[in-house]
């Protein structure tokens, strides 16, 4: 009875970043988490202290002391810690304030999502892949210590209630804790039919309940991966080559070693560090180094360079069909478009790092990470230890936002590690974190629709252009055909009613071959950004209002309705421009599993400064496990998109990142952030996810309210507020070369059958 | 050897005049609750109160610091302030990741001992040097505002614990 995403309509739900992994498991991702005992329980549990009761992976009940609930995804601020505490606790029936969390080991055959078929946190999957199996976990648990009471007792298990851990035989008035009945429990019989609570008699889910993470937050106790300490510990800094594919030739470390607190220089294929007693000591270390590189074949690349290369790709490159449904050559008048998005940093506050020893039996590691089972491969394999001897201690995260999901700073450390006989602490410095990231791809994508007498598309067509992050971070995962699914995630499937449509991917890889990677809010911000935008332009064309052109195509999208509805009310839409270069923006999606309305109001000063002054957002993200996280997550993901659409792009030129700080890779601050409005949908759907929604829908609010406030469209970020200084010609953006007749070309020679089914992959 | 009153304590640090208060902390006391962000006094991850002025503790040489007290994350709650900036911060929820908050508690904490009752431009003036990439800023905003006087406009968190008895009218009025 868990929740396997095998069919197809849950794949797609899911999005391409989850199946890029269901895919990878043939679609039988069910076989993983598992409320009943597995295979690996009893030794997980006797290495996790060896409890008297552990039911399965998550649940720990000692003779004495709280409950012990293993957290299988990791916690980066989403609130996951306390959303599946809240689903375990709610069918054991403990209070939230009964359970301590404990950060997961690394271990698959226990912790594999269900929807993603490994051990990682990302695309916003773990409450929707995870929450009946956790509800079901609580319920397994609380079954069997119930039995164990009821066997004590000689009484029927039914007449027993439970109350904040503690069960009562209502007969006789008999009470008993869980952690007495703890030994007891663990040989009562496992049982196959777990009845979970009807949603009315919740007393956990749904209500904004304080995360269990903040105290330590909030006075400086919680432990980062970059605060862990370790006996003989040194810190190292890096130098890591600013070229990628560069190598190192040579290095005069004389005056670093004469630096107080320096310890040992390490040489590696394409970077030296210097560790020390402090990391003080180390970066002024690294800082003396006389470094010579061979800065290797890609010196001559730029990100201007990778832009042409795109459009000359988005021409001439072959694409794979992503799908295509209906007659697409309906005729009508031709409106068309490109939009363009750019490489970005992640630059989470945590600068990269990660704890390591190497010992000749073993290595361990204290890291916080997306992905703790990648971990061990990348130390096995540079240590040449059997995966079973790699410790990883997972820690809070502070930030991942998809580049977590990397493990190229634990192998760094390794690689040091390797070469001293203490643990080491390597810490990027924010300027190797932002020039060493595995950024976030560019994407060059053409659309375009042809419309009817009324303004509205009755042929719709999409093509991306980009590299790809699957082909190398999850290859199995890709489609028969060749196709990365995120690519066209939020372009594939939009909420509207769209019968003619063709959404296609042309392929364009890293011309130096650096590695590219996932980054909050993956295809969809990209893919909603354009076409949130693009249907904008349609609506303007129409000359109707945006909010009532888009009520029209979602006639029939209930769901999608509710949210662009809820938002105009609470906004109270009276149409985009409110003001003298005061405008409003709309925005609508269905994306992780949840459908959002974003509207936002601009200010764009006469210079063409952008200023936010008010944002509403609607959410029906399905069952609520709480409120509090959902608005939480809305609100940062908001910021978090509108600061890359106002300020981020990372550039490279000679093969190197130009940017490399908060002074040159700025973020939104306190001043520039308006009052957030969240407003949920009550829904009984299941939960979607939601950390990733409000970066994704961020974008194209906000440029569809410049262009309300400025009439400019805004089809390439970030915002270019040259284009919006007071006087310039409207629109005064180069026309776009023709897609109309690529997109016929490429009809002409493919099969514009129905290929939806292809998008479960056939390999399933 | 340098000596630097931490948290009420003298402590003798053994490091090069240079060193940046915050290594001083992290990788010598072993008070890790201040965190690095940028380095260059950009992102405010690292404030700390020195005579209870807000300070960047990464650009701050320990040897500039001479007998001024220093306060970190892990002592700010013993000052009323610093007590009711971190109730604030739980009673809405401010923290996501919560790698900034220790530094977004510690200026909000002098903004408020400052000025008890800051207005918006106050709170921006005092809060846009400390950068959180999670995006908590509206609530930063409200909790010190809830910190100040008691009632700000975001809605209030459950507490973890026992159900009170007898039953609570709710929560308390904002």
């Amino acid at each position: 009875m868990s929740a396997p995403a095998n069919t197809r309509r849950e794949l797609l739900l899911a999005g391409g970043f989850t199946l890029a992994f269901a895919l990878v498991r043939g679609g039988r991702a069910e076989a993983m988490v598992s409320p009943i005992p597995q295979a690996g329980d009893p030794a997980a549990a006797k290495a996790d202290g060896n409890p008297a009761f552990a039911p399965n992976a998550f649940i720990r009940i000692d003779r004495t002391g709280p409950v012990r609930l293993v957290m299988a995804n990791v916690e980066m601020g989403q609130g996951i810690y306390t959303g599946e505490a809240t689903l375990l606790a709610e069918e054991l029936d403990v209070g939230l304030d009964q359970v301590t969390l404990e950060h997961a080991p690394p271990n698959d055959a226990l912790y594999a999502m269900p929807l993603l078929g490994q051990q990682a946190t990302g695309g916003s999957t773990s409450t929707r892949a995870a929450w009946k199996v956790l509800q079901q976990a609580g319920a397994v648990g609380r079954a069997m210590l119930v039995g164990a009471a009821a066997k004590r007792w000689n009484v029927d298990p039914g007449a027993c209630t439970v109350e904040r851990g503690v069960v009562t035989h209502t007969g006789s008035g008999r009470k008993a804790s869980y952690g007495e009945l703890a030994a007891d429990a663990a040989r009562q019989p496992v049982p196959t039919d777990f009845k979970l609570k009807d949603p009315k008699d919740f007393k956990l889910i749904g209500k904004p309940f304080r995360r269990l993470d903040t105290a330590g937050k909030v006075d400086g106790s919680t432990i980062y991966g970059i605060d862990v300490r370790v006996p003989g510990m040194k810190i190292a800094a890096v130098e890591i080559c600013p070229v990628w594919g560069g190598k190192l030739r040579a290095v005069d470390d004389s005056a670093a070693r004469a630096i107080p607190g320096v310890r040992d220089v390490i040489r590696m294929d394409d970077a030296v560090a210097v560790t020390g007693d402090h990391f003080w000591a180390a970066k002024k270390g690294v800082e003396a180094l006389k470094i010579d590189w061979d800065l290797g074949p890609h010196t001559d690349f730029t990100t201007d360079g990778l832009a042409k290369g795109l459009e000359a790709a988005s021409r001439s490159g072959t694409p794979i069909v992503a799908r295509a449904i209906g007659d697409q050559n309906r005729a009508g008048h031709t409106l068309e478009a490109v939009y363009q998005v750019p490489m970005l940093a992640h630059a989470p506050m945590e600068p990269l790092n990660a704890v390591v020893q190497v010992r000749p039996d073993a290595c361990e590691i204290w890291v916080g990470t997306q992905v703790p089972v990648r971990c061990v491969a990348a130390a096995a394999k540079l240590t040449g230890l059997p995966a079973e001897k790699i410790i990883v201690h997972n820690q809070y995260l502070g930030g991942g936002f998809g580049r977590r999901l990397e493990e190229d700073s634990v192998a760094r450390a390794v690689q040091i590690a390797k070469q001293v006989a203490y643990p080491v602490k390597m810490i990027f410095t924010r300027e190797q974190d932002i020039r060493h990231d595995i950024p976030r791809p560019i994407y060059f994508d053409r659309i375009a629709a042809e419309v009817d007498g009324d303004g509205y598309p009755v042929a719709w067509r999409d093509r991306v252009t980009s590299p790809s992050v699957m082909r190398r971070w999850v290859p199995q995962g890709l489609r028969k055909d060749g196709l990365d699914s995120d690519t066209v995630e939020g372009s594939a499937e939009p909420p509207y009613d769209l019968p003619n449509l063709r959404v296609e991917w042309v392929p364009h890889d890293m011309p130096n071959g650096m590695p590219i990677g996932w980054w909050r809010g993956v295809g969809p911000t990209h893919n909603l950004f354009k076409v949130e935008g693009f249907i904008d332009e349609l609506a303007h064309a129409a000359k109707k209002d945006p909010v009532a052109y888009r009520r029209h195509l979602l006639k029939t999208n209930t769901r999608a309705l509710g949210v662009l509805n809820l938002a105009a009310d609470k906004m109270g839409w009276s149409g985009p421009q409110v003001g003298p270069r005061i405008g409003r923006g709309c925005a609508v999606a269905f994306c992780f599993g949840s459908y959002v309305c974003a509207m936002t109001e601009v200010e764009v000063s006469p210079t063409g400064e952008v200023t936010l002054r008010r944002s509403v957002t609607a959410v029906d993200s399905g069952t609520v496990i709480n409120p509090n996280t959902i608005e939480a997550q809305i609100q940062g993901g908001l910021v978090f998109g509108w600061t890359a659409a106002l300020y981020s792009e990372l550039t490279y030129k000679d093969g190197a990142a130009e940017q490399g700080n908060f002074n040159d890779y700025r973020m939104m601050r306190m001043n520039e952030v308006p009052p957030l409005e969240v407003h949920l949908v009550q829904s009984a759907e299941g939960p979607g996810g939601i950390g990733e929604v409000g970066t994704a829908i961020a974008a194209p609010a906000l440029a569809n309210a410049v262009f309300a406030a400025t009439g400019v469209r805004l089809r390439r970020l970030p915002i270019d507020r040259r284009l919006l200084v007071e006087g310039r010609t409207r629109n005064s953006i180069p026309a776009v070369a023709p897609l109309a007749a690529l997109a016929l070309a490429a009809v002409a020679g493919a099969d514009a059958t129905e290929r939806d089914e292809a998008l479960v992959g056939d390999d399933a | 050897m340098i000596t630097v009153n931490i948290n009420g304590q003298d402590q003798a640090l053994d490091v090069e005049p240079d060193t940046p208060l915050l290594w001083a902390l992290r990788d010598v006391v072993g008070l890790t609750g201040t965190k690095f962000g940028c380095g260059i006094a950009q992102c405010g991850a690292c404030t700390v109160h020195v005579d209870g002025q807000a300070m960047r503790s990464c650009v701050l040489p320990v040897s500039a610091i001479g007998g001024r007290s220093v306060t970190t994350i892990e002592a700010v709650g013993k000052s009323p302030a610093g007590q009711k900036v971190q109730q604030a911060w739980l009673d809405i929820e401010v923290v996501q990741c919560g790698y900034c908050q220790s530094g977004q508690i510690m200026s909000a904490a002098a903004l408020i001992q400052h000025i008890p009752n800051p207005s918006d431009a106050d709170i921006d003036a005092a809060m846009s040097g400390n950068i959180c990439r999670c995006g908590t800023y509206a609530r930063v905003r409200e909790a010190i505002k809830l910190a100040a006087t008691g009632h700000c406009a975001a809605s209030r968190t459950i507490p973890v614990g026992p159900p009170p008895t007898p039953p609570a009218d709710g929560e308390k009025a904002a």
